[in-house]
């Protein structure tokens, strides 16, 4: 079996974003990027699988500029076998990925495609699921259990409520929720290694794909902050506070 | 043109947040048609025809539709689409799974969890977990998305009811198949349309004292429970209660935070609640920043106590 990983850059999940002062947009220059959390997952899952004996090849894919680099090489410091930039500086939506990502898959010929369920900058949520539907490929998202058992993909889903259990048949696309794994830490020296291992680069202008934004961005603005209230003393004054509106202590 | 709502339900009961796609459908003044796929699921056809504002209901039966795929659930949509400029439902695990795939295959963005509609198909969305608020505006023909229930108030019932028609379903997809679902068994009230709900935080140690120390309480208020990212991950409460970015959005009558430090991933899920009561032993935590009243104490004295007083 062969994997595929789509890995997206984003700002770092500990770095609060600001927005640029005329609100057009966030202003993330100078900020820390890494990979986002749900793709590493998938990318670990990926792993596991080829130490399992399922998967053959695990090859790592990122869209952007060339300073997407530096998370293909945390992909191959984590163990991936290959890693492969498609180089772009358009800025990307959820359908231009999943069209970018499916002429790559027609190059590639995977038989199962690996993504975190959402990204943490745009909480979209989109990408797996739009790239399946243009391959017609059957699809698990969320999911926190992944299996190979004859030649079915046995997936344990999330899901409001409970969970659900899929099986798909192969080729198919896999969203990866937190709970699928704990990803492992890279060590140091497999880090300097991977400086050293090739990154393959193909301009996403020569896949032909349609990138133009579908959703032009008006503002940015911050949310309404919810006002912070008062301490109360004790039990006995909160319950007394609460008591006074109408309809919350039934 | 038309307006098509995706219905979630049960089988038996349409989901309440069908009620609140309906409000946030009435924006563009077209006719409503609400979308019931289910395995003779007549009882919720009937109830969603029976909502003010809905012109039809387009029920959809098959046996496979006892437990709906994605996969099958977006090609009954595309199959019926041309008659629709917009196509919309509550944004959930539900909706998640099926509308970028309807998107896709017609070709056009998804616009997901849109927290307010405006005029010309722009929209209101919260990116970087609820910290960033973006005005898009769609420039594509149909218009594919996905609403934040808790921003949008519920339709009502009327008495009475708009038309039942039935709609051809096309075959079953034949790669994925369903085996089994586990739907977290409990007397409380579901977390995402509960009233009450009373969320536990990493302090409170263990899943044995998350349990002793927060379902009394809940259980006297009639309250559904939550738990942070951070109580999940230490193992203390399943992850299907998590209230968040990456979990369940609430927006109840009364939020009590017990033991939560307030990082932004969650109170993304809990900052539209009407009171917000924190409990917690570090009067610098955030989450008090965004409570109407905080009680800075040790919760495993002051969570039993303000049980015992209720």
């Amino acid at each position: 079996m062969k994997i595929i990983v789509a890995i997206k850059r984003v700002v770092d999940y500990n770095i609060k974003v600001r927005i640029k002062a005329d609100g057009s947009n966030v202003d993330i220059d100078g900020v820390k990027m890494g990979i986002n959390p749900f793709d590493e997952n998938a990318i670990e899952e990926a792993l596991r699988l080829k130490e399992k004996g399922v998967a053959t090849e695990v090859v790592a894919i990122s869209l952007g500029t060339s300073a997407n680099q530096d998370v293909l090489r945390h992909a191959l410091a984590m163990g991936v076998d290959r890693a492969v930039l498609l180089e772009t500086d358009a800025e990307l939506q959820p359908l231009a990925v999943a069209k970018l990502l499916k002429a790559l898959v027609s190059r590639e010929q995977p038989d199962l495609i690996l993504l975190g369920k959402q990204a943490i900058d745009d909480d979209a949520g989109q990408t797996g699921q739009m790239l399946a539907a243009l391959l017609n490929y059957p699809q698990a998202t969320f999911v926190s259990k992944l299996e190979l058992s004859a030649n079915e993909l046995i997936s344990i889903r999330e899901v409001d409520g409970g969970t659900e259990t899929i099986a798909l048949t192969l080729p198919a696309v896999v969203t990866a929720d937190l709970r699928l794994n704990n990803p492992r830490f890279v060590k140091l020296p497999n880090l300097m290694m991977a400086r050293k291992k090739p990154i393959e680069t193909i301009q996403a202008s020569e896949l032909n794909v349609d990138l133009n934004p579908r959703l032009q961005l008006i503002r940015v603005s911050e949310p309404a902050a919810r006002k912070a209230g008062i301490k109360v003393g004790s039990i006995e004054e909160l319950l007394t506070k609460l008591r006074a509106h109408e309809g919350v202590l039934a | 043109m038309r307006i098509l709502i995706l219905a979630e339900h049960d089988g038996q009961q349409l989901n309440p947040s069908v009620l609140q796609a309906v409000t946030a459908a009435k924006t563009w003044n077209l006719p409503i048609h609400i979308l019931v796929a289910g395995n003779d699921a007549n009882k919720v056809a009937e109830s969603a025809a029976s909502i003010e504002g809905v012109e039809r209901v387009i029920q959809a039966n098959a046996a496979h539709f006892a437990h709906p795929l994605a996969e099958d659930i977006a090609n009954l949509i595309t199959s019926i689409s041309a008659d629709y400029a917009v196509i919309l439902a509550a944004h959930a695990s539900f909706s998640r799974n099926i509308l970028p795939r309807v998107a896709a295959t017609l070709d056009v963005a998804m616009i997901s969890d849109v927290l307010e509609i405006h005029a010309n198909n722009t929209y209101v969305r919260a990116i970087y977990a609820g910290n960033i608020l973006t005005t898009v505006q769609s420039t594509d023909s149909v218009q594919v998305l996905s609403i934040h229930g808790s921003k949008f108030s519920a339709a009502s019932f009327t008495t009475t009811s708009a038309e039942i028609v039935n709609v051809a379903v096309p075959a079953a997809f034949s790669q994925t198949r369903w085996i089994s679902e586990v739907r977290s068994e409990s007397d409380r009230p579901a977390l995402g349309s509960a009233k009450i709900v009373v969320s536990g935080g990493r302090s409170l140690g263990s899943a044995e004292r998350f349990e002793q120390v927060l379902s009394p309480l809940a259980t006297k208020l009639g309250a559904a429970l939550g738990a942070t990212r951070a109580a999940v991950d230490a193992g203390f409460a399943p992850n299907d209660i998590q209230v968040g970015q990456t979990g369940v959005v609430v927006a109840p009558e009364l939020y009590i935070a017990v033991g939560v430090s307030g990082a932004v991933q969650h109170t993304y899920g809990m900052k539209d609640s009407r009171i917000v009561v924190a409990i917690n032993e570090d009067p610098d935590a955030p989450i008090f920043q965004v409570a109407d009243y905080g009680l800075v104490a040790d919760l495993f004295e002051a969570v039993p106590a303000l049980t015992a007083a209720i």
